[in-house]
């Protein structure tokens, strides 16, 4: 695996362009990778890896935050999130804050899990926080189907389910965000495939190569950029074969669209996105908890001075955010990029802290 | 386990206010709030010139002769697990926190705190358990205290243990006796108490062959001291994991110390649990771990004689202490980058992302 | 996003299968992927299989993923 990694690195070397680029790795596992594995400190100077808005945590409004801490205060139900949300602070608490305060709110490693524990225990109101991608997406329609057909009834979605393609082509009508190249999510695209970014390459020009997670398939990644980019040529690429094809996973995608409609989304530091969403088609919105739980509105408010949109843009760095590493640390993390593990924030400050 | 001791080398600083408004697990869980619960709560109550140390064991004199002294509470979840129970680590918990100094552990306090209606068989098994792991040793439960709460005012059963043990003269082992140059050892692979614990978990259900490392280290530590004297430091890599322990005792000593990622020993199937849940096995608590910082010139010989202990086969150098400095543990990665291991801000918990 | 890693399906029960991956076995959802079957490797996100690996890729897989499938490098 070494020598392999030695090439890649010599290749990049030898074949650097003349101008600084800027790639941006769109997927918060990318941005972990990198990070943990120090590649950073592999590739030539003038390639900047920047971080997207690719952490479902990261891009989910504060006020969804809010609202699921206010259900939680408001009825006796049994509330199940995946770890990524748990310390996420809302306006003036968390799900970790609410747990210690005796709220039932679980950790949970899979939503069938979630729909299991809904069947076995009847008397109890259950919540999944349908959080996630395109990646994430079919394991809720799953689980919302079987309790259609099941009929479970008292089982209930949060939903925030976000798409990808349409928060990328948002950054690329934004003139203040400068990209040479996307490293496409992979697991995402194991489920809608690579022609999604299409556009991309087509509208915009620029390459999109769809990338692994392990070291050496990212760095395969920027390679493939980097001759493209030399080329001058955009297209978009598969290097994560083993796992992602053209048309992605069929059945995931029609499953997907059995249960939700397209709708607008409130990304965090974005703003509204059209078509960037997803709401429960009506035969299921039984299973919507936002109708079923209503709560007072609360007043939510965005920490003063974060950054963390500028941050997701890949217009700035997580050390150009005044905050960043002074008021704003993972053990009290003031925006949505800091509480995240795979929070461009977060990676910075734990793995990139210090200049070796 | 709770904050009864912990053993933090986090910077002190009595002068910061304590800014939380409830306990939570975080102030229990070996990390960052951890420490500042010790340092800006408890220092503030109880600090002297011994507690504000922080070590795994008290050094005291009294009289002319040296003892180390130790308290440690125990609470698990489950309390039977592969490898062990409750009561096991509460033994073997004590112990390696004494053996840290170099000590002979001599006594134990065994306290229990147990719910109405914990089933007598289930308390026999814990007890019997608790006399395996004294078996091998000179060390005698020498007083105790049993208190039964109501239905739900307790999990089952929570144990305190405090130890006391003997130390000779000649032997004074500290972090502060850490040098540049001392090599790092570890008597075998990482994670495996955590992994084993959560492997079990009724909400995640693997099935996998991992057991606890939860052993008790006194003849380990005894064979290390009987090939050398230049036994600087030890260190047991419980709550918060081997990056924690090292990241105490570079600051506690005041260096730099580099550790090599390929040689750290990870069983495959404790990686397989981290990497579906998402987590790093350099933070996940061991029971039966010792750090070890040796001169270098000695390092071989403890080497040889910790592989030849039953609780140190997989025994390995993972790093040295490169130079004086503020602290910093880098892992050099199996690519040759680096990067900075951190004191861990809060438990992990499973992800997605 | 999306950590989802590679396993091998070694039991299958309608839409269960008990997959293992670096000697850990789980049971997971397959509904997402019709086509596996038994011994096919497929890629787990959060308890479910979300696309079958082709073989022929895997196998040519280096580094890490070695180890993952069962052969181990170094």
């Amino acid at each position: 695996m070494k020598k392999k990694i030695e090439e890649l690195v010599e290749f990049l070397n030898k074949n650097k362009p003349g101008r600084s680029i800027n790639i941006m790795e769109v997927c918060g596992t990318h941005t972990m990778a990198i990070s943990r594995y120090g590649l950073r400190q592999l590739i030539p100077e003038n390639i900047n890896l920047i971080s997207g808005p690719g952490c479902p945590v990261c891009v989910t409004p504060i006020a969804d935050i809010d609202w699921i801490i206010e259900i939680a205060r408001q009825y006796d139900v049994s509330i199940f999130t995946f770890g990524d949300l748990f310390r996420v602070p809302g306006t003036e608490s968390s799900l970790y804050n609410e747990k210690s305060k005796g709220k039932d709110i679980n950790i949970c490693y899979s939503p069938a899990d979630v729909l299991n524990f809904a069947k076995n225990n009847p008397d109890k109101k259950v919540i999944f926080i349908a959080i996630g991608f395109e990646t994430t997406i079919p394991l809720t329609s799953v689980i919302v189907k079987k309790a259609y057909k099941e009929k479970t009834s008292n089982f209930y979605i949060y939903n925030t389910h976000k798409l990808v393609p349409e928060a990328l082509e948002l950054l690329l009508a934004d003139r203040e965000v400068k990209i040479d190249a996307f490293l496409c999510p992979g697991h995402v695209s194991a489920i809608i495939g690579s022609k999604p970014y299409n556009f991309i390459a087509e509208d915009y020009h620029i390459p999109c190569v769809i990338s692994g997670f392990e070291p050496m398939d990212i760095l395969e990644s920027i390679a493939t950029i980097i001759r493209q980019i030399n080329k001058g040529i955009s297209e978009v690429e598969i290097q994560y074969r083993r796992v992602v094809r053209e048309e992605g996973n069929p059945t995931a995608v029609k499953l997907m669209y059995e249960v939700f409609d397209k709708s607008d989304s409130l990304w965090r530091g974005l703003g509204n996105i059209p078509g960037s969403g997803l709401k429960l088609k009506k035969k299921f919105l039984k299973f919507d908890a936002k109708t079923f739980f209503p709560v007072k509105r609360i007043k939510s408010r965005e920490p003063a001075g974060c950054e963390c949109g500028d941050v997701l843009k890949g217009i700035k760095k997580p050390a150009d955010c005044k905050l960043f590493s002074k008021t704003c640390k993972p053990e009290n993390p003031i925006g949505p990029c800091m509480v995240s593990s795979e929070g461009s924030c977060a990676a910075y400050y734990k793995y990139e802290k210090f200049k070796i | 386990m709770t904050i009864s001791k912990n053993k933090k080398n986090i910077k002190i600083n009595n002068n910061k206010k304590f800014k939380d408004k409830i306990i939570q697990l975080s102030h229990g869980d070996g990390g960052i709030k951890t420490g500042e619960l010790i340092n800006n709560l408890l220092l503030k109550y109880f600090g002297n010139e011994i507690l504000n140390k922080l070590e795994d064991s008290a050094v005291l004199n009294c009289s002319g002769k040296r003892i180390a002294y130790t308290t440690d509470s125990f609470v698990v979840n489950p309390i039977f697990f592969p490898g062990g129970d409750i009561g096991k680590l509460s033994i073997c918990g004590t112990i390696n926190d004494l053996v840290t100094t170099g000590c002979t552990p001599v006594a134990m306090s065994l306290s229990f705190i147990l719910e109405e209606g914990f089933p007598v068989p289930d308390f026999e098994k814990i007890l019997l358990s608790i006399k395996n792991a004294t078996h091998d040793t000179n060390l005698k439960i020498v007083t105790g205290d049993t208190k039964v709460v109501e239905k739900g005012s307790a999990d089952k059963i929570f144990i305190n243990t405090s130890g006391i043990g003997f130390l000779c003269n000649n032997i004074d082992i500290s972090p502060c006796k850490i040098e540049v140059g001392d090599k790092i050892l570890i008597n075998g692979g990482i994670a495996e108490h955590g992994t084993a614990i959560l492997s079990i978990r009724k909400e995640f259900n693997f099935k996998t062959s991992i057991v606890s490392d939860c052993a008790p280290l006194s003849s380990l530590v005894n064979d290390m001291l009987s090939v050398s004297k230049k036994i600087h430091a030890l260190r047991d890599a419980t709550r918060g994991g081997l990056a924690s322990i090292l990241f105490e005792l570079a600051r506690a000593s005041e260096t730099n110390i580099n550790i090599y990622e390929d040689k750290i020993p990870v069983k495959k199937e404790v990686r397989g649990i981290c990497e579906f849940l998402g987590l790093d096995p350099l933070y996940i608590a061991n029971e039966g771990k010792m750090v070890v910082f040796v001169d270098r010139k000695d390092a071989d010989k403890v080497l040889q004689a910790m592989k030849k202990n039953k609780y140190g086969k997989d025994s390995r150098i993972i790093g040295e202490v490169t130079e004086k400095g503020e602290g910093l543990v880098i892992l050099v990665t199996e690519l040759g980058t680096r990067r900075i291991l951190d004191l861990q801000y809060s438990e992990q918990l499973p992800r997605i992302c | 996003m999306c950590l989802a890693i590679p396993a091998k399906i070694i039991k299958i029960n309608k839409n269960i299968a008990e997959v293992e991956s670096l000697g850990v076995k789980k049971e997971i959802d397959i509904s997402l992927t019709p086509g596996a079957s038994l011994g096919n490797f497929v890629i787990v996100h959060a308890g479910f299989a979300i696309q079958i690996i082709e073989e022929e890729d895997a196998l040519a897989a280096q580094g890490y993923w070695k180890e993952y499938l069962g052969e181990k490098e170094n």
